[in-house]
């Protein structure tokens, strides 16, 4: 049965899309995931703070010798550090990759904040990216936004991109909005040709031996797909024909199964990757083809069929959940009392 | 087309266009255009005949002109940049290019001679060491000279076949920026055109048509034949004059080989050659103005002599004639061009074509850049019109010794309408650059000229910078610096205590101070005297914290930016507005290609600046009594205070002749005497959180980190400031210890931060050892460091120098160099000193370690209480090798001689104390302490006796305590152009040790690419990525046998190199360690040098070995790799670097084909020192000298 699917207006042979991770960080990983079956490949993001403060750096460390020694005004040949941009390895990666496999390369660009960002995705572009994933990631912490200013630099940013280049752009979303639906509406209204649901706030820890703050990485849990999964089901039927992507907590051919079936043209895949190599692809590819057979309809027919119908109300679906999520957890542990 | 450029890019477009071949070697003030020549054929600028020329990169200067004599023979067009040293190393070869009368042009930026020390600075004793060559001398007095006359030059020598040195003044010329007409390729070809180019092939060697060039000549016919060539010298001044005159047609600039300027009756005229002769004719023109009779003549061509040019040129009404030479030949009788002139008059009157001779007197002036003034051109004029003018002098210096010296008046002769800026800065705040970037916007303009000279000082952490900028509307040619302008900008507030700035305003001149505060706290915080002389001046003060503006755009420390738009709001050069859009739209253009956020940060800085720009009132009267702080401490030996201090303020150029050493001798350790407080950031000791280790003072490379252990007792009468902590090693009870950091001296590397292994519970990204604020730390420094000078130094004998907590106790005798900061090369200075320094003996190359080791005001190699030290001299570049033999050889014959006569007296001085000094292995602290007291005590006892042996023993008996002799420099001396001494010095088994700084590139003259620049790393002519494996000059070393080797990274593993350094010195023979250094041409913030030589180790970049021949003759493998084996690949070392990074960027494809290339090689040569270190002994060349 194929599992030949349409993300971004990109032709995947199939729904699964390596998302971006330290695996597609080289020409290597890229080729390897290529191989072991995926259907497009989310390169890591390239960070704006990193970026501009390497810009900066460069600058400032240059300068700061320059015309300081009369025995040398300059310690670098002149023309070089004009290429110093900051994202000259970032498009090798880009170019190389997309040279080097057959699926779709996708370029991810992760920033929170307005401009210069429309030069590096038309770079990105034009080094052979097939489409650009912006991750926009706002820090929460910062107490003097408001949400709807949070939301408004969103839009303005995909705007500002969207703009800028030819190929599909894609926004990955933090879950963290009062109404993400509408939030994704307005992009979606904005130009964006697909959403990636969700990025994943890494909270970081404390390490109460060493007293010290320790960055939080870790892998998902089959559990984290809940929550993309249940937007997907609410929006799949309302922003139109643009893409959706389910991203977290995709462990197997079965979490691969639910997200189509909540309406995602493509589920991510990165933590069970990592966890079991790249082999896993493999497995999840025949465990879906085996469900598919098993159910005997095709993809087109899966995707979607438990999101939430065009005009029915999503808060009723989501509510009615719940109250099914209660009276299951009832039955299981009892009556939880208070509730 | 109109450009502001400097000299050396006047003369390097044209060479360029003109040239198939450059084959040079960098040297102050040259290198720029050897470098542009090398950036223009790597973006591939074609010459004017449409090939693009090769540039190629020597080992010396003497291997430059040895390519150059072979390309030219083989029929290329080549071309040289050079100057000094590097010009006196061509020699050989310049005889040989013009004994075969072939055709080039090397343009050189005419620089002093080292002789009683060096000087990087612009006169004339270059290029007269080489007029005897027979090469053409041609001189440019201006930067549009340099440009026009390398035209004429390659022209000349073309058509003469006589080979041509074109040159101009060093720094005044070539480093001057101003505004000129470019040549067009339209001109060029024209005057060079390419018959002349095939005729010059067809003399090339060729055997399709076979000749011999370059015999062997005898008695019989080699004088006819050196005196062949006599008519092609003869029609050099036609043919130069022919070019300048064909020149002028197509650029309206008429030159003339010797040009007379002034009145048609002058009566007395100035000779002169370079930029002087600029000076000389714009004095005369002011006077000639005022009627006076005199006159200036420019000699443009000095070699051949052109003698009937100069003849006719003089007003046949002159009677006195001052030629002034930009050079010295000590002994003669008279300067080169005094004598030649001298000669073509008394050889006119003999033939009848000069009625009579005038009175000549010849004149030095101008060494070493030393300012030549329109005050001085009177000066030489009114001596003429003296009754008896002195026949000899010498204008711009005070004499008191020969009394040579012409007394002279600073004059202002400069056009009206000329507007005037000064900028006192420091070297990293950008200063010079910004008003680089200042004079291109000005000069852009229609009808406005442009001049833009800088003065930089010796230090290379925080030095001075001046800038002094003219604009105007006409041509500007005061090529002198400007001592009244009408804008003076104080970048850094410190100089204000330092140099005379205020001083160099014009009586209501604008004054801007880069302070914090409101206006009336800028005004407070100025001294009594600055306050006095801006009230007196009428100067108009604004002020603004640019420290502050660069801090808040997130730009920390480049305060230049928001200083020039200050600038242009305040100066009144140009419209407010549009100056403001002027600077945004430069901004834009200049940095558009380093990142949009460099932009934006750079136009925020502006923005800012606009808005913070304060007005400081001037009140009538001075509203303070606090008067300059002293530069140097009362208590300052006397030379400190009178000589030294007068270089570090400023006024070096009026100390007379009687102040200064007549031999090149200077006192040791005099950078104490300087505070600079050059960071606004100093590293500040915690002292609950320290655990003593001493890493931080071990890798502080400006030796301001030391560190002490003493009884509690001794903290009597301690300041409160005082820091101490319990002593936590055993045995030791009410013992303190401290980390006295001496925060005045403190660059703010941060190296010490980053070597510190502690991190305090709940205290996030903190060390034991912080940078803070610098300026409540300087409130108390001197009494802390006082006190902790006052404590007892701790017992060398009792230290355990195998460690680096060992290590910190021990006195550096190398401190507060003027090394940039955080330089990775100190680090190691500074430990060869703390474990050898009282017995050290060092042979310096020339490099960065000659200048912040050499350069005066204040040097860094100091000495112990005892007043024993480092005995530190630098004789060249090329030769430290030999040098450093020279100077054992020397310790090696006086101690033979010392031994001898001990024996011979030793009945007189005591069987006992003689035996023990002679038998003493004087290896090991405590021994060598032992035979320092027994030496004391025999030199006590010889003072009783008083026979020729006696005698001649206390000359040498120091010699009996065991001298150590270092010979050190860097990458570029021991890999390139001293690489054949160094070879031969490792093959001569003496007992001599050799340090090689490696920073894999020459760092002193700006990032040229050496042998020791790895594969793969971009270097100035190495722009593509360095296509050649870097040579393993420990291998070469260990091939020898009897050469102990090691390759050390004080950042990667310190105790190994603490091993090296004592088995190395320890080693009863010829000793090498190659030891790692970052620096600034590595490209990253050097707070990461210690990361990046940890990382070069993990790589396997720089395996850290040891060989020692002595094992191997106790039957052990000599060959031991210290360094495990790689634990990360080379890229992850490389990627923080931009001297890597820049390729991946500018062509990823090549940088990757490089970087695996270059981890190939480090797997190889990995596995082949593994191999080595797995070998039996016998596998090894034994040390082939006989053992005593």
């Amino acid at each position: 049965m194929s599992l030949a699917t349409r993300y971004l207006g990109l032709e995947l042979r199939n729904p699964i899309v390596a998302s971006a991770s330290p695996l597609s960080q080289d020409v290597a990983g890229v080729v390897a995931l290529a191989s072991a079956g995926v259907g497009a490949v989310v390169l890591p993001s390239l960070m704006e703070e990193v970026v501009r403060q390497r810009e900066v750096d460069d600058f400032l460390e240059v300068a700061r010798h320059e015309d300081a020694f009369g025995e040398a005004t300059t310690y670098f040949p002149e023309p070089l550090l004009d290429e110093v941009d900051g994202v000259g390895q970032y498009l090798t990666l880009v170019r190389e990759a997309a040279a080097a496999v057959d699926v779709p390369v996708i370029a991810s660009l992760n920033g929170a904040s307005l401009g210069g960002w429309t030069s590096i995705a038309s770079q990105l572009a034009a080094a052979g990216a097939a489409a650009i994933e912006l991750n926009i990631y706002a820090v929460p912490g910062d107490l003097s936004m408001t949400g709807a200013s949070i939301e408004a630099r969103h839009v303005e940013i995909l705007r500002q991109v969207r703009g800028a280049v030819d190929v599909p752009v894609a926004v990955k979303l933090s879950p963290y909005f009062s109404n993400t639906g509408i939030v994704a509406r307005d992009l979606v209204a904005a130009g964006a040709d697909g959403l990636v649901l969700f990025n994943r706030f890494l909270q970081p820890d404390i390490n109460p031996v060493t007293m010290s703050v320790e960055p939080g990485v870790y892998l998902s849990r089959p559990e984290d797909g809940r929550l993309p999964r249940a937007w997907i089901a609410v929006l799949r039927n309302e922003i139109g024909g643009a893409s959706l992507a389910a991203t977290g907590g995709a462990w197997s051919a079965g979490d691969v199964a639910k997200g189509l079936l909540a309406g995602a043209d493509v589920v991510m895949v990165a933590s069970a990757l990592l966890e079991h190599g790249v082999g896993v692809v493999g497995e999840m590819l025949e465990g879906l083809q085996a469900w598919l057979a098993g159910t005997g309809l095709g993809l087109d027919r899966v995707r979607g069929a438990l999101a939430v119908p065009a005009g029915d109300s999503a808060e009723a679906t989501q509510r009615a959940g719940y109250v099914e999520a209660l009276a299951s957890a009832r039955a299981r542990w009892g009556d939880l009392g208070h509730l | 087309m109109r450009r502001i450029i400097d000299g050396n890019e006047a003369a390097a477009d044209v060479a360029y266009r003109l040239s198939e071949l450059c084959s040079i070697y960098p040297i102050t003030p040259s290198s720029p255009m050897a470098e542009l020549a090398d950036e223009w054929a790597s973006r591939g600028r074609a010459n004017v005949y449409g090939s693009v020329p090769n540039v190629i990169e020597m080992q010396s200067e003497g291997g430059a002109a040895g390519a150059m004599h072979g390309a030219l023979q083989g029929g290329a067009l080549s071309t040289t940049f050079t100057a000094s040293q590097g010009l006196l190393l061509m020699i050989p070869n310049m005889y040989k290019i013009a004994g075969e009368l072939t055709p080039t042009v090397f343009h050189v930026a005419a620089r002093s001679l080292a002789a009683q020390g060096l000087s990087i600075f612009g006169d004339h004793q270059d290029v007269m060491a080489v007029r005897q060559t027979g090469f053409a001398l041609l001189a440019s007095t201006s930067v549009q000279e340099a440009h026009d006359l390398a035209l004429v030059a390659h022209a000349a020598t073309l058509r003469s076949r006589v080979p041509f040195l074109h040159f101009f003044d060093g720094f005044r010329t070539s480093h001057e920026l101003n505004t000129i007409d470019t040549l067009d390729d339209d001109v060029l070809r024209a005057l060079v055109p390419e018959s002349l180019v095939h005729e010059h092939r067809a003399r090339a060697l060729n055997p399709t048509r076979p000749f011999i060039r370059g015999t062997a000549q005898n008695p019989d016919v080699y004088f006819q034949a050196r005196e062949s060539v006599n008519p092609y010298l003869a029609q050099v001044p036609e043919i130069v004059q022919q070019a300048m005159d064909e020149l002028a047609t197509h650029s309206g600039r008429h030159y003339r080989i010797a040009e007379y300027t002034g009145h048609p009756q002058a009566e007395r005229v100035v000779v002169a050659m370079g930029s002087g002769a600029q000076t000389a004719t714009e004095t005369v023109a002011r006077l000639v103005e005022r009627g006076e009779k005199v006159g200036a003549l420019t000699l443009r061509l000095y070699r051949p002599f052109p003698a009937a040019a100069i003849v006719a040129a003089l007003p046949r009404s002159v009677k006195r004639i001052a030629v002034l030479d930009r050079t010295k030949e000590p002994g003669s009788q008279g300067e080169p061009v005094l004598v030649d002139v001298v000669t073509a008059l008394s050889d006119a009157v003999t033939a009848g074509s000069l009625p009579s001779m005038p009175i000549v007197i010849g004149g030095r002036y101008g060494l070493s850049s030393k300012e030549f003034t329109p005050g001085m051109v009177l000066a030489v004029l009114g001596e003429l019109d003296a009754v008896a003018p002195r026949p000899r002098f010498t204008v711009g210096i005070h004499d008191d010794v020969s009394g040579t010296s012409l007394d002279w008046t600073e004059v202002d002769l400069e056009p009206e309408g000329t507007f005037r800026a000064l900028f006192y800065g420091i070297g990293s705040d950008g200063t010079v650059g910004a008003n680089k970037n200042t004079i291109k916007i000005l000069g852009d303009r229609d009808g406005t000229n442009a001049q833009a000279y800088f003065v930089y000082d010796s230090k290379k952490s925080g030095g001075q910078t001046v800038s002094h900028l003219r604009f105007g509307s006409e041509p500007i040619r005061a090529s002198y610096l400007i001592t009244e302008a009408d804008f003076v900008g104080c970048h850094h507030l410190g100089l204000l205590d330092v140099l005379d700035v205020v001083g160099h305003a014009k009586p209501g001149g604008v004054l801007l101070l880069n302070a914090p505060g409101d206006g009336e706290a800028v005004w407070a915080s100025l001294t009594e005297p600055v306050q006095r002389a801006i009230i007196e001046r009428r100067l108009r003060v604004h002020a603004l914290d640019a420290s502050a503006v660069a801090r808040d755009t997130g730009m920390p420390g480049r305060t230049n930016t928001a200083l020039q738009a200050a600038f242009f709001a305040i100066s009144g050069v140009l419209e407010r507005e549009p100056a403001i859009a002027a600077i945004k739209e430069s901004i834009r253009k200049t940095y558009g290609k380093r990142g949009q956020e460099v932009v934006r940060r750079n136009e925020a800085a502006v923005d800012t600046a606009l808005e913070r720009l304060v007005t400081v009132p001037v009140p009538d009267a001075p509203t303070t009594d606090r008067p300059v702080p002293a530069v140097v401490p009362h208590d300052a030996p006397e030379f400190v205070r009178e000589v030294t201090a007068a270089m570090m303020t400023g006024r070096g150029d009026d100390l007379p002749v009687s102040a200064l050493p007549v031999d090149g001798t200077y006192p040791s350790g005099t950078t104490k005497y300087e505070k600079r407080r050059i960071s606004d950031e100093v590293a500040v000791w915690d002292a609950d959180a320290c655990i003593q280790c001493g890493n931080c003072a071990f890798v502080c490379p400006h030796s301001v980190i030391r560190a002490k252990y003493y009884d509690e007792s001794a903290l009597h009468g301690a300041p409160e400031s005082f820091e101490s902590a319990p002593l936590n090693a055993v045995g030791l009870p009410q013992s303190r210890y401290t980390l006295q950091v001496y925060s005045e001296d403190c660059t703010g590397c941060g190296l010490c931060v980053e070597a510190c292994p502690v991190t305090p519970p709940l205290q996030v990204g903190r060390k034991a050892i912080n940078l803070e604020p610098a300026a409540e730390q300087f409130d108390t420094a001197p009494e802390r460091v006082a006190f902790f000078e006052s404590i007892e130094l701790n017992d060398r004998s009792r230290v355990d120098y195998g460690t680096v907590r060992g290590a910190q106790f021990l006195q550096p005798l190398f401190e507060f160099s003027g090394a940039c900061s955080g330089c990775g090369e100190t680090p190691y200075l500074k430990l060869l000193t703390q474990l050898f320094g009282a017995r050290l003996t060092v042979a310096n190359a020339t490099g960065c370690s000659s200048i912040y080791g050499g350069n005066l005001p204040t040097t860094p190699w100091t000495t112990n209480a005892d007043g024993h030290g480092p005995a530190w001299s630098n004789s060249l570049f090329e030769d430290n090798a030999e040098f450093g033999l020279g100077l054992s050889a020397a310790a090696d014959l006086h101690t033979d001689l010392a031994r001898r006569r001990v024996t011979e007296l030793r009945s007189e001085l005591g069987g006992d104390l003689v035996d023990a000094i002679l038998g003493s292995p004087q290896i090991g602290e405590a021994e060598l302490a032992a035979q320092s007291l027994r030496v004391a005590e025999l030199t006590d006892r010889l003072s009783a006796l008083d026979s020729p042996a006696a005698r001649d023993l206390r000359s040498v008996v120091d010699h009996l305590v065991r001298r150590s002799v270092w010979i050190v420099g860097g990458d570029g001396w021991a890999y390139d152009i001293g690489s054949g001494g160094l070879d031969h010095v490792l093959a001569s088994g003496r007992n001599v040790n050799v340090l090689v700084l490696d920073t894999e590139v020459y760092s002193n003259t700006g990032g040229q690419s050496s042998k020791a620049t790895p594969l793969g790393a971009v270097a100035k002519f190495a722009a593509g990525g360095k296509s050649a494996a870097s040579k393993d000059l420990a291998l070469q070393a260990v091939s020898y046998g009897s050469v102990y080797v090691a390759r050390v990274a004080l950042g990667a593993d310190p105790e190994q190199t603490l091993r090296a350094f004592r088995e190395a010195e320890a080693y009863d023979g010829t000793s090498l360690i190659i030891a790692y250094s970052h620096c600034i041409a590595h490209g990253y913030d050097l707070k990461f040098g210690l990361d990046q030589q940890k990382k070069a180790v993990d790589s396997a970049h720089w395996p850290l070995v040891r060989y020692d021949p002595v094992v191997r003759d106790r039957g052990g493998n000599p060959f031991m790799l210290d360094s495990p084996r790689p634990t990360i690949p080379l890229a992850e070392y490389r990627k923080r670097e931009l001297r890597f990074r820049l390729l991946q960027a500018s062509d990823p494809d090549e940088a990757q084909r490089l970087l695996d290339l270059a981890q190939h090689a480090a797997d190889n040569r990995w596995d082949v020192y593994e191999e080595m270190a797995t070998r039996g002994a016998e596998r090894f060349a034994p040390d082939p000298r006989s053992r005593v």
